[in-house]
Formats: C-alpha cells, sequence, structure tokens
C-alpha cells in the first residue's frame, strides 16, 4: 500500500508550491498559468481544463520517487493530458534549458582555451545529439503509437514494451558534466559561471529523473493497460 | 558493512574450520573458498572481497610479493596470513595480519576485528587513486572500445572488465564514456588525436 500523501485536491496550491518548489516548473506543462491566488488544486485544475487526478499524481511522482503509484492506482484516471503534459515537459527541455546552459557552457568553451574548450565542446555535441535523439524517438515514435492505440488502433507489431526496454537515460551524462565543472576544470576558469551552471544542471538532471519516472511508471503501465484491453 | 572473505589455502581441513569460524562471526562472510593463488587478483575483483585470508605456503618464490602487490592494487583489501607451519618474520610482514593454527576461536574473532579497526579500510573505500589496470581499462574505454574488445586486449574476462569499470564509476564518480573520455584526456592519460577523430 501506498502510503497516504500529504497533500490532496484541498490543498491550496500555493502551499503546495511551498512545499515543493519544483512543481512551479510542472505548472506551465499543464498549462496552468500563474495568479491563482488562494484557490486549492481541484479549484486551480477545473479552471485549467486539467484532470485533478492526473495533477496530483504527476505531483506524487515528482515529490516523492520512494512511493511510486501502483498500476491500480490511476485505471480511474483521465490520462487525456499525460502526452500532452510530456511533450510540454520536452519542448521545456530543448527550448529553453538546454539552450540556457549552451549559451554559458559557450563561455567555458572558450575561456577554456583550445585544451580544455575543445574537449568541453566534443563532450557537449555528443550529448546534446543523444538528447535529441532521445526525444525524438519519443515524439515520432512512442507517442503516436500511444494516440493511436488510445483512438483504439492497435498498430503494427510494435509494443509498449520495446520503450521499457530501450529507453536510455540521459541524465547520467549530465551528471558527468557537472562533475567536469566541479571537479576536473581548472579552477581559474570562470568559477563564478560554472558555479551558477552547475546549480541549473543538478535542477534539470532532477527535473529529468522525474520526468522519467513519470515515463516508466505511469505512462508505460498506462499504455500496457491499454494493449492489455485490446480485443 | 559486512566484510567479504576470501580465503586461499589448499588444506580442506584447515578452510573447513576457517570458514566455520568466521561464517559464525557478525559482520564477515567467506564468499569464496580457492586452494591455489592463481587469478587470485580477478577472483578478489570478482567477488567483491574486502579480505584476503591466505596461506603462505602457497606462494613460491616468484609470487613471494604477491600480498603487497595485492594491497597496492585494492587499496581497500586487507591482506591476512593463514600460518600453519613456520614461516621467516620476513615474509609474514608485508601482511596485514595472521592468523595461527592453534588460535582459539575467541582469539581469530579478536584478531580479524582488530585487523579491521587499525586498518579502518572501509574509509579508504572512496579512495579516488585509480588503480594500474584501472587505468588501462579507463584508457581502452576513452579510446572507444567495447567490454569484449578490453577483455580480448587485457586478456581478462568481460566480468572483470564490467567490474573494473565499476570501480573507476565509484572513484570518479563519472559514469558516462563521453565523460570518461574527458576524465582521460584531462589526466593526460590519452591524447585527443587519440579519440576526436
Amino acid at each position: 500500500m501506498n502510503k497516504a500523501p500529504s497533500f490532496s485536491e484541498k490543498t491550496k496550491l500555493a502551499e503546495l508550491i511551498a512545499d515543493n518548489p519544483k512543481l512551479l516548473q510542472v505548472l506551465p506543462r499543464f498549462g496552468i498559468g500563474l495568479g491563482f491566488g488562494d484557490h486549492n488544486v481541484a479549484e486551480v485544475c477545473k479552471a485549467n481544463n486539467v484532470s485533478v487526478k492526473l495533477f496530483l499524481l504527476v505531483c506524487s511522482v515528482c515529490f516523492d520517487a520512494d512511493n511510486l503509484p501502483h498500476q491500480a492506482d490511476f485505471d480511474s484516471i483521465d490520462m487525456d493530458g499525460l502526452l500532452p503534459y510530456l511533450l510540454a515537459s520536452h519542448r521545456y527541455y530543448l527550448d529553453e534549458r538546454f539552450p540556457h546552459i549552451e549559451e554559458h557552457l559557450q563561455h567555458i568553451i572558450i575561456a577554456g582555451g583550445p585544451k580544455y574548450g575543445n574537449m568541453l565542446s566534443h563532450f557537449y555535441n555528443e550529448y546534446k545529439q543523444e538528447v535529441k535523439k532521445h526525444f525524438k524517438y519519443e515524439e515520432e515514435e512512442v507517442f503516436p503509437y500511444i494516440e493511436a492505440l488510445r483512438r483504439g488502433d492497435c498498430g503494427k507489431g510494435y509494443r509498449i514494451e520495446q520503450f521499457r526496454h530501450n529507453h536510455s537515460n540521459i541524465e547520467d551524462t549530465l551528471e558527468d558534466m557537472n562533475s567536469i565543472l566541479i571537479k576536473y576544470l581548472p579552477g581559474d576558469i570562470l568559477p563564478k559561471e560554472r558555479i551558477e551552471i552547475a546549480m541549473d544542471i543538478m535542477e534539470l538532471s532532477a527535473d529529468l529523473v522525474s520526468h522519467s519516472l513519470i515515463e516508466e511508471h505511469v505512462l508505460i503501465p498506462y499504455v500496457e493497460s491499454l494493449e492489455n484491453a485490446l480485443p | 558493512m559486512t566484510n567479504r572473505i576470501i580465503i586461499c589455502e589448499p588444506s580442506e581441513i584447515v578452510a573447513n574450520g576457517l570458514s566455520e569460524t568466521i561464517n559464525g562471526m557478525a559482520g564477515f562472510a567467506v564468499v569464496q573458498r580457492v586452494d591455489t593463488p592463481d587469478r587470485l587478483s580477478e577472483k578478489i575483483l570478482a567477488v567483491d572481497a574486502n579480505i584476503l585470508i591466505v596461506n603462505p605456503i602457497l606462494l613460491g618464490f616468484s609470487e613471494r610479493n604477491l600480498p603487497s602487490q595485492l594491497i597496492k592494487e585494492y587499496p581497500h583489501l586487507t591482506v591476512i596470513a593463514m600460518v600453519t607451519t613456520y614461516m621467516e618474520e620476513q615474509v609474514l610482514k608485508q601482511y596485514n595480519g595472521i592468523i595461527e593454527l592453534n588460535d582459539s576461536k575467541l582469539k581469530i574473532i579478536n584478531k580479524l576485528n582488530q585487523i579491521i579497526q587499525t586498518d579502518d579500510k572501509t574509509e579508504k573505500n572512496d579512495d579516488v587513486e585509480l588503480s594500474k589496470r584501472e587505468i588501462d581499462v579507463l584508457v581502452a574505454v576513452a579510446k572507444g572500445m567495447m567490454n569484449k574488445e578490453i577483455a580480448d586486449r587485457m586478456n581478462i574476462s568481460i566480468h572483470t572488465v564490467i567490474s573494473h569499470r565499476k570501480n573507476i564509476t565509484r572513484k570518479t564518480g563519472i559514469k558516462s564514456v563521453s565523460g570518461l573520455t574527458v576524465y582521460a584526456l584531462l589526466n593526460n592519460l590519452i591524447d585527443e588525436t587519440e579519440v576526436y577523430k
């Protein structure tokens, strides 16, 4: 049994955010804007046309990775918003977070000169390709398959099991980038900027971990239940 | 943390008795028994042992420095001599401790606990210093070689390569191949021309 979460649909959204600041990044992905006053979660979700249960499920995975949902927990949840949520997360990473990190990294690459700059730039470019490939696979193969499945189209041969099997981990390399920035580059290369960027990377890395958890512990079991219901 | 012990002892009676005694102690477990020192280094790595109890009579002249070599190779390893016959003091000096045939159970327990405490090798488990073999594996990984290739090249098993890689990651905190490549470059273990073509 999961322990009861410390929040519910009756919790004021502002209080939930005060306890879990990460939620601030989750809101825009659900299309929830700021300025929600003292309304509770249920009220804010309703006003923004978001499934309250799905919202709470995503919150519980993001806040408490040790307490993941059981399949039975989300049979009764309206999942319409899940794929748009995941896509919005991808856009946030690709269009906002990575370019932000890259911009600062460029300064460090230049300051590092040929010796350190080259390897850093190689490292980052390789990683960028890996990340793009990771999201591209999900957006062009996996998500369309799920959309089709939701429409009752059973797809040709593809099964979500393949996704579970191939789901690569993109946060390890990001953490390695931080080790390089923090531990291994000589201390005199733009230390202030490195500290700032390292903080951003840690935040992004934690966000990516939550994102994978949602894909692996919500999306995949959900799709499996759709597959099992096929005639 | 349970101390993982590998026993290298030719006598079935002694090995059995030693295992029996140790397995009855809290915090210690015999994870493997071997009767020759062949490929001992690999076996220690494979079972992730932190204590080796070896009978010095097994080590011939060419292997007489094996204990100190192993301690150097695995900084977290404690090597204890199981002494069943007279041994030169010079030989026993390189061991972290000795157990003798006529030691009582209590004495063995006390000795093991004492050796572990004075050595406090568990601390050194976080050692960042890579061993020679680990550096060889790291360089091969950075050059883009696969585990199988590395195993063939270094004449070790794939399992051993994987163990080395785990230790490299534990010591450096770096998991990805591209991260390890940068680490190798930064530490001048390889040249840029060898990786970025």
